[in-house]
């Protein structure tokens, strides 16, 4: 058993999620089961190999420059003729649960 | 009338034999009387395509030229986001969600002329192989209805393949869109990770999502995937890279002058826990590419039994991540609560589905203090070595051949309480994921029980015009 009962205690709340007494029996069970399966990764020796975290990385970088000129692809056309037009307020606070028109209203955050 | 084609409805209405308004309507009829034991769509949206319909059929009476999609019914899985339209990703946490913007690939399409007739079931945020993940009905597969259409993209599959749209757009972040497509006979196309924007695509997995098509035929896909590729502005992971005329590239013919197109043919997909008549349906796809000229040539993929362990750390771990901001703020489901915490925790408690909390929680133990070098960073050293064994490959041939999945369509049911068998009906999807290539899955014969069967096809980054123009000349050729 790698995953215990506290790990997924302590990862739910890591989370913000509320598991149910049953739920967290069952991912007690398949958390085990997967991780099980992805310990076959330990085979591989990969202490030469460099880490990849997206394919973009692959294209479009200009090697020839440095820092962030480096992505000069990725800079976003509009930046340049100074920024796109924000939705307006009430399109943005359209779907709020709960709204005052100005805010987003939430529960209690602090005990006076 | 009912036109199974692209070109076929737009030239019905060029023609005038028949009208944009008209074509929206037949498909209308045919999603009231086929859905409900099909369950591919989960919002229609009539208002805005007979508005589209209206418009396309006034330029026709004026006689102007039409746009290349013009009049031709559409639709769109429930994770592109589309202004005015309601929008779930399939969860019950955004049941009420109506976006304030257009997802670019649905602008796109609608732009060259396409009628968005309404919005398709899909796996509670794409995260899943059946759809049973949907929160709101199942899917059944319209060639068996006792089996699932594959998933995440089931409804955009089942929709072509039940003739209720004539092409459909699906997102693929492990095989969403060639899995399903697979077990529903149809075509179905994942371009190179920066083809196509995913600005409006509802974020699963960030660096492994991609946007493409399902059709009835390859000429379709390549429509498709012509008119939403392209860098966007609004995604800078869109890539600034020409999109080549598909339609042109197809007629080539894969026998030219020169050198023959190189097929490989990689033993590591065609391993233990193939289907014996998946396997055979294959290699008779790969001996007819032999006839059309094409030379086969064995290939390694040395690292493929790694790739979904893989994937299972770098997928989760982006979701948990991405799936943070459904906290009941801002949009969406809240549940009642008396303190912020506890509405952020009993919203999403509530909100999501067993799945989704389950990749939740797997992609948060990756990512927590103490398991990130063991399991994250792992898993992103093994991505190098999954996409330098594509590289090495593509040094000696122009596409690979293998199949879409290991088996046919399986059962409703049947996987449903088995979260790591469910995962592996993706085995030989994942890794163009991972390694960002294009893939396509064409049908290429059946089973004994009439189940259709798929062959996938990969080519290197960029190059969607040889692999288009091979499952072409296939689809033609068989």
């Amino acid at each position: 058993m790698r995953v215990t009962d506290k790990d997924v205690s302590y990862v739910a709340d890591l989370a913000n999620l509320d598991l149910t007494e049953d739920e967290r029996a069952r991912m007690l069970r398949d958390l085990n089961s997967i991780l099980e399966y992805i310990e076959r990764l330990s085979q591989l020796d990969t202490a030469a190999v460099a880490p990849m975290a997206q394919v973009s990385d692959r294209y479009g970088v200009d090697e020839s420059r440095q820092g962030s000129d480096r992505f000069a692809y990725a800079i976003r056309d509009d930046i340049k003729d100074g920024l796109r037009k924000s939705l307006p307020h009430e399109v943005a606070v359209a779907n709020a649960p709960d709204t005052d028109g100005t805010f987003f209203e939430v529960p209690m955050v602090i005990e006076r | 009338m009912a036109a199974t084609t692209i070109e076929g409805s737009r030239t019905a209405i060029a023609e005038r034999k028949t009208t944009a308004t008209a074509l929206a309507e037949d498909y209308y009829a045919r999603i009231k009387k086929a859905d409900p034991e099909i369950g591919a769509f989960l919002t229609v949206c009539e208002d805005r395509a007979l508005a589209q319909a209206a418009r396309i059929d006034s330029m026709a009476a004026a006689g102007e030229p039409l746009p290349p999609l013009a009049g031709v019914p559409v639709a769109i899985k429930d994770v592109m986001v589309t202004s005015g339209v309601r929008t779930t990703a399939g969860s019950k946490i955004l049941d009420n969600f109506i976006p304030p913007y257009d997802c670019t690939a649905v602008a796109r399409l609608e732009a060259a002329g396409a009628v968005i007739l309404g919005k398709l079931n899909c796996d509670e945020f794409a995260m899943g192989s059946s759809t049973e993940n949907s929160a709101y009905h199942v899917v059944r597969n319209p060639r068996d209805k006792s089996r699932v259409p594959g998933g995440s993209s089931g409804g955009s599959a089942a929709a072509v393949a039940a003739n209720m749209a004539v092409a459909t757009l699906g997102s693929d972040t492990g095989g969403s869109i060639r899995q399903p497509a697979s077990f529903c006979g149809v075509v179905g196309l994942k371009p190179t990770y920066g083809r196509v924007s995913r600005y409006g695509l509802i974020a699963f997995a960030s660096s492994l999502d991609h946007i493409g098509p399902f059709a009835n035929t390859v000429k379709d896909a390549a429509l498709m995937l012509r008119t939403i590729a392209g860098r966007d502005p609004m995604d800078s992971t869109s890539a600034e890279v020409p999109v080549p005329d598909y339609i042109a590239e197809l007629e080539k013919p894969v026998r030219g002058s020169g050198e023959p197109l190189k097929v490989g043919v990689a033993k590591e997909y065609f391993g233990e826990g193939l289907d014996p008549e998946v396997r055979a349906a294959v290699e008779a796809a790969i001996q007819k590419l032999a006839e059309l000229g094409c030379e086969i040539v064995p290939v390694s993929l040395p690292h493929t039994e790694y790739a979904v362990p893989t994937y299972y750390i770098v997928a989760t771990a982006e979701a948990s991540s991405n799936l943070a901001r459904f906290d009941g703020v801002r949009y969406g489901f809240r549940a009642k609560a008396n303190t912020l915490s506890e509405m952020y925790r009993r919203t999403r408690d509530q909100g999501f589905g067993m799945e989704v909390k389950r990749r939740i929680m797997l992609g948060t133990y990756a990512l927590s203090a103490g398991y990130y070098d063991a399991y994250y960073l792992k898993a992103q050293k093994v991505r190098t070595l999954l996409t330098r064994d594509f590289d090495e490959a593509f040094k000696k041939v122009d596409v690979i051949a293998a199949p879409t999945c290991p088996t046919p369509a399986f059962k409703l049911g049947e996987k449903v309480d088995d979260p790591l068998a469910m995962y592996l009906a993706d085995i030989y999807t994942v890794t163009a994921n991972l390694a960002g290539i294009p893939g396509i899955s064409i049908p290429c014969g059946e089973n004994h029980e009439k189940l259709p069967i798929g062959l996938q096809l990969f080519a290197r980054h960029f190059d969607e015009a040889t692999l288009l123009r091979v499952a072409h000349a296939y689809e033609q050729a068989r």
